[in-house]
């Protein structure tokens, strides 16, 4: 892939939270790509970082920079064409990736569970929704629980994700998508995992329902001292809901932090470029632009930085080497060159 | 390309009503079994009427379920109505025009030229084994519009357009090979092939990161400038609705409960409903304490639902005369219209200290 990586095997993981000795998952350089006709798509390029037992850590990024590549890599659920050539998924001092699949199969949904990007079109229309998470429950649950004791915990879920129960044995084509999203993260909680990947979760749902939900994940994760990894393309979300956030560009993470330092002193020139141009909808109703420069081409990125092309901060090292992911603060890491030039003032408005 | 154009909203004319809906009603059975007859109905789109102008924007947003989607699959005629209305006016001779009428088989090929929706979900809408290229181009094959080289032109331009850069390498992949929000993305360009001018834009642009779905607003309301194409803009995502619309109608449970120029709703909402809406959008800002939202969101349906406020039930103010019938939606002045006994005709709240749910101020 690259002469430049910046951490070898054995090299501390990179971690949003200093001090750190034992954090639930850690992964380390990380290299996933997709082998299609016309070539590899570089999805996931040399990934490190740790998520502490506990907390939340937000993955936000562009639309295809590879988040939901790397959390199908955490659950070992790959289409046939992905290639992983290189790195480490370790679960509770675990590699997950030396694990064959009898044994993956049960550490998924009982240790990581996922809830899917788009995951509420997933439900099967010809079953009761109740039918699928009961299937989920039997399948998972040791010793196998009655159809009793499923459905009262069923119902529990649903209470938690503000479903009705009278719901339950209702088909998925009642539902609205927001029911069938709830219905979903009901069905992701139903294990009890320590982690949970929720890819996306709230993007079908009304704003108040969103709250609701995220403010019920964060409750369940607290209780229960689950860790779990955002998704999302909003950043005010991750702002919302997550410790921690990790920021991709192009299939890498290019700087990763507490979620309040990111947002107070962004050191990624990327990273400082979104959080300027997030629409609101108070203050004065202002141009908005895009990013200049187009999406990456993952089937031939660019070299060295891969925001090079994009960069407003760009000189000639950044197209020749690839910065390393570096701590410039206790828990803050950036990979940029420049980072000490991005300016400490965004251009957002103010609440 | 920039998603906002001031001059838009400044120069605001009353162009012709490209879209009339009057008192539409959509109610589907609960299912009860095979054999039993049901008596009971989801009301989920009960009585809602708007226009909109050609080359305007009207937002819909709502809780989930109040019906949103429901109204645009009838707009497009993939869902018949129970009761009401939908008129389109017809390009050529400008006559206002009933969907139900739209029955020829050159009528409807007509219709689904111009009239396009963009699917909340993008799978709904995607043959699996059609390369991108092919579910793009579709719809001028279908329609036989343009020679090959014309359609692969048009198909590049819209991928460009729409961020999948460079075009090229997107054409031959399927649509599983792609992230979500690219295939949101192509489901876009897939509406947009045949410049239709009239779009019902379900969710359009929810799984895209700030950037991109900024220059898709910018695609889109540069359409409405330069070809006059009107949307009805499905969305969650207020601060997305602010930049798209220049109206917003809201919804609750089947119904719409206020209506308004989109900087006025946003600037004064009036109903309680929307009050707690505005609270809830998300803030940039991880130091911001959000004070708790005074409502529960339920995301209940309406089955045969008593002849009372929609709200009544998670209203905080709710009255005697809420528990009468549900409240008519009423012109308070400006355009601003709203459904709730505690507004007065001046659009002054009258209930209990409006500050509880004013959350943001
Ligand atoms: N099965 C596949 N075969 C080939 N390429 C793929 C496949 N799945 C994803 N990709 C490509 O890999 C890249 C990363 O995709 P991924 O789904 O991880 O993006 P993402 O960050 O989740 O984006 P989004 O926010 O749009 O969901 C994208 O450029 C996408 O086109
Ligand atoms: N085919 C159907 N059969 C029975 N009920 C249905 C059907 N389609 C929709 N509904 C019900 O109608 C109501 C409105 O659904 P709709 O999908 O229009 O909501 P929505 O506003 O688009 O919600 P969301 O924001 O969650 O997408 C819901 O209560 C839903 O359960
Ligand atoms: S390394 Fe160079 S090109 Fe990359 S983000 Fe930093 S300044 Fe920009
Ligand atoms: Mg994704
Ligand atoms: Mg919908």
């Amino acid at each position: 892939m690259t002469d430049t990586r910046a951490r070898t095997a054995g090299e501390e993981t990179p971690s949003p939270m200093p001090g750190d000795e034992a954090p639930l998952l850690e992964v380390k350089n990380l290299v996933m790509n997709y082998e299609i006709k016309t070539g590899m798509v570089s999805a996931v390029e040399d990934v490190s970082f740790a998520v502490p037992k506990g907390r939340s850590l937000g993955l936000v990024g562009e639309s295809g920079c590879g988040k939901t590549s790397i959390a199908l890599t955490l659950m070992q659920l790959l289409p046939n064409n992905a290639r992983i050539l290189g790195g480490e998924v370790v679960l509770d001092g675990q590699n997950l990736l030396e694990l064959g699949e009898e044994e993956m199969r049960k550490r998924r949904w009982d240790d990581i569970a996922m809830v899917f990007q788009g995951a509420m079109n997933s439900w099967n229309p010809v079953y009761t929704v109740g039918d699928q998470i009961r299937e989920a429950i039997y399948l998972h649950w040791e010793p196998r629980p009655s159809y009793d004791e499923a459905m009262a915990k069923i119902s529990e879920l649903y209470e938690l994700v503000g479903l009705n129960p009278g719901m339950i044995e209702r088909y998925p084509h009642e539902y609205s998508g927001g029911m069938k999203q709830r219905a979903v993260i009901a069905m992701a909680l139903s294990c009890s995992p320590k982690l949970i990947i929720a890819d996306e979760p709230t993007t079908a749902l009304d704003v108040i329902v969103q709250e609701q939900i995220l403010e019920e994940l964060r409750k369940v994760q607290h209780e229960f001292g689950m860790s779990v990894i955002y998704i999302s393309h909003d950043i005010a979300v991750i702002a919302e809901i997550t410790d921690l956030i990790g920021v991709m560009y192009a299939g890498k993470v290019v700087e990763l932090g507490s979620t309040r330092e990111i947002f107070a002193n962004p050191r990624h020139p990327y990273t400082w470029l979104i959080l300027s141009s997030t629409p609101s909808i108070t203050g004065p109703r202002r141009q908005l632009a895009p990013l200049e420069g187009e999406p990456p081409n993952l089937l031939d990125p660019p070299p060295a930085c891969r925001f090079h092309p994009r960069c407003p901060f760009a000189t000639d090292i950044c197209h020749e080497r690839e910065p390393p992911l570096e701590e410039i603060k206790p828990g803050h890491w950036a990979a940029c060159w420049h980072h000490e030039e991005v300016p400490t003032e965004l251009v957002t408005e103010s609440r | 390309m920039t998603a906002t154009d001031e001059t838009r909203v400044a120069t605001e004319t009353n162009g012709e009503v490209r879209v009339r809906v009057e008192d539409l009603k959509k109610l589907f059975p609960v299912s009860k079994g095979l054999f039993r007859r049901t008596t009971e109905f989801v009301h989920a789109v009960d009585g809602i009427s708007f226009e909109i102008r050609a080359g305007r924007s009207l937002g819909l947003v709502g809780e989930s379920g109040c019906g949103k989607t429901t109204t645009g699959r009838m707009l497009v005629k993939l869902e018949e109505a129970t009761e009401g209305t939908i008129l389109l006016r017809d390009e050529d001779t400008g006559k206002m025009l009933d969907v139900v009428d739209i029955t020829s088989k050159d009528d409807r090929k007509e219709f689904r030229r111009n009239v396009q929706m963009i699917f909340q979900d993008p799978y709904e809408s995607m043959n699996p084994r059609r390369t991108i290229y092919d579910v793009v181009a579709e719809p001028l094959t279908v329609h036989d519009l343009g020679t090959t080289e014309e359609r692969e032109r048009r198909v590049v331009d819209l991928l460009g357009l729409v961020g999948l850069t460079p075009p090229e390498p997107f054409l031959f992949r399927y649509p599983h090979e792609l992230s979500g929000g690219q295939r949101q993305r192509v489901a876009i360009a897939r509406a947009l092939v045949m410049e239709p001018s009239f779009v019902v834009a379900d969710e359009p642009t929810s799984m895209l990161d700030v950037s991109i779905r900024i220059s898709i607003m910018g695609l889109m309301l540069d359409l409405a400038k330069e070809l006059g194409v009107t949307y009805l803009y499905i969305t969650h995502d207020l601060a997305v609705a602010r930049y798209m619309c220049d109206q917003i109608a809201v919804m609750y449970l089947g119904k719409i409960v206020e209506m308004a120029p989109t900087e006025e709703l946003l600037e004064n909402p009036m109903h309680p409903y929307t009050r707690a809406l505005l609270s809830a959008v998300p803030v940039p800002d991880p130091s911001y304490d959000r004070p708790p939202v005074q409502i529960e969101g339920g995301v209940a349906r309406a089955i045969n639902p008593p002849d009372e406020c929609r709200f009544i039930q998670r209203c905080p103010f709710a009255e005697e005369v809420c528990a009468t019938a549900h409240p008519p939606l009423y012109d308070r002045g400006g355009d601003h219209l709203v459904a709730c006994y505690l507004v007065d005709e001046n659009g002054g709240w009258t209930g209990p200290e409006r500050a509880r749910l004013d959350l943001r101020s």
